[in-house]
């Protein structure tokens, strides 16, 4: 129990998110990957939108990513609450601030906007895609480290400096 | 009147136009797509992969973790699928499993480096920021209200953007 309780070594959470993949195939019929979900949302929430990207998307089909980001959420608290000794420290409290807030959003739009654009995250390209040898994942991963690592050591200071 | 009830049973069985009024996936399926997510959510919580400063240590070549686990992720998810695709597995209603490759275009580099700077910035892919959600880290709204209207901004710049 004790070992429940305390944060996965790096081996045994990548074998359990590598089972991810076969286990959503083997249940739900799907691939695995969870971006989907924005555009998912965003269909359910203008039906009507004149936008082809939304009001095209089949939100029958894609209903199952919303139902799997909700099972996320579900996960996360039961983590938390119940399985871990110590409360997971998410992000830095300075996030926790006009200028962290504003960051955040930021970040966050380059994450909807960058994943939508590039057909899929770290769990439909990096792992599902490159898992099936499929070359455009391959190129989507390493340009996810090229914007990340650029950012981090580019514009570290002002970034992640004082807030 | 048999001609009026018939008319009315094949428009009810067909009704007109829309794509996104095609059959859906099966209750089945939304359930096991809310019980892998909840399993995945535990994953993410526990390996602290949900951590900004672990996936900031990533990007600053401070410590493995993060690739160690997305490279086990991955070793495991290829060898699931080599053995998915040697045993023609089908899922649990019988349906083949089948992985649907994601294309390259212009936006897998472009949209990719965009979504590795939000990644770093936010130290959040999608999955994260739900069960960043989940485990009551109220910051990962402020996520996920940026990645809902980066993805917006998709929908409404598509036709212009290159791909």
């Amino acid at each position: 129990m004790d070992f429940i309780m305390q944060p996965w070594p790096w081996w045994l959470s990548g074998i359990l998110v590598g089972l991810t993949v076969p286990m959503l195939y083997f249940l739900a019929g799907q691939g695995f990957g969870i971006s989907t979900s924005l555009q998912q949302v965003g269909a359910m929430c203008s039906p009507n939108s004149k936008l082809p990207y939304l009001r095209d998307f089949n939100r029958r089909k894609g209903l199952w990513t919303l139902v799997f980001a909700i099972g996320i959420v579900i996960g996360g608290f039961i983590a938390n609450n119940f399985l871990s000794a110590e409360p997971v420290e998410f992000l830095p409290e300075s996030f926790a601030s006009v200028g962290g807030v504003v960051r955040l959003l930021l970040g966050g739009i380059l994450v909807g906007f960058g994943t939508r654009y590039a057909g899929g995250c770290t769990s439909g390209h990096s792992i599902t895609g490159i898992a099936n040898l499929n070359w455009p994942s391959l190129v989507a991963t390493i340009f996810f480290f090229v914007g990340g690592l650029g950012v981090t050591w580019g514009l570290g200071s002002l970034i992640f400096g004082g807030f | 009147m048999a001609t009026v009830s018939e008319n009315k049973i094949k428009s009810e069985a067909s009704p007109p136009g829309k794509s996104n009024e095609q059959a859906g996936v099966s209750s089945l399926a939304l359930a096991m797509s809310l019980l892998v997510g909840t399993y995945f959510g535990i994953v993410l919580t526990k390996s602290e992969v949900v951590r900004w400063q672990r996936v900031h240590d990533m990007f600053l070549f401070k410590e493995a973790h993060m690739y160690l686990i997305i490279g086990v992720g991955v070793v495991v998810a290829m060898i699931s699928m080599l053995i998915i695709k040697s045993q023609r597995a089908k899922t649990i209603e019988g349906e083949p499993i089948v992985y649907k490759p994601k294309p390259f275009h212009k936006g897998v580099v472009i949209g990719g480096m965009l979504f590795g700077a939000g990644w770093a910035i936010t130290g959040a892919c999608p999955g994260p920021i739900y069960a960043q959600i989940g485990a009551g880290a109220w910051l990962g709204w402020v996520t996920l209200a940026g990645a809902m209207i980066g993805m917006y901004l998709y929908a409404m710049l598509k036709s212009k953007l290159p791909h």
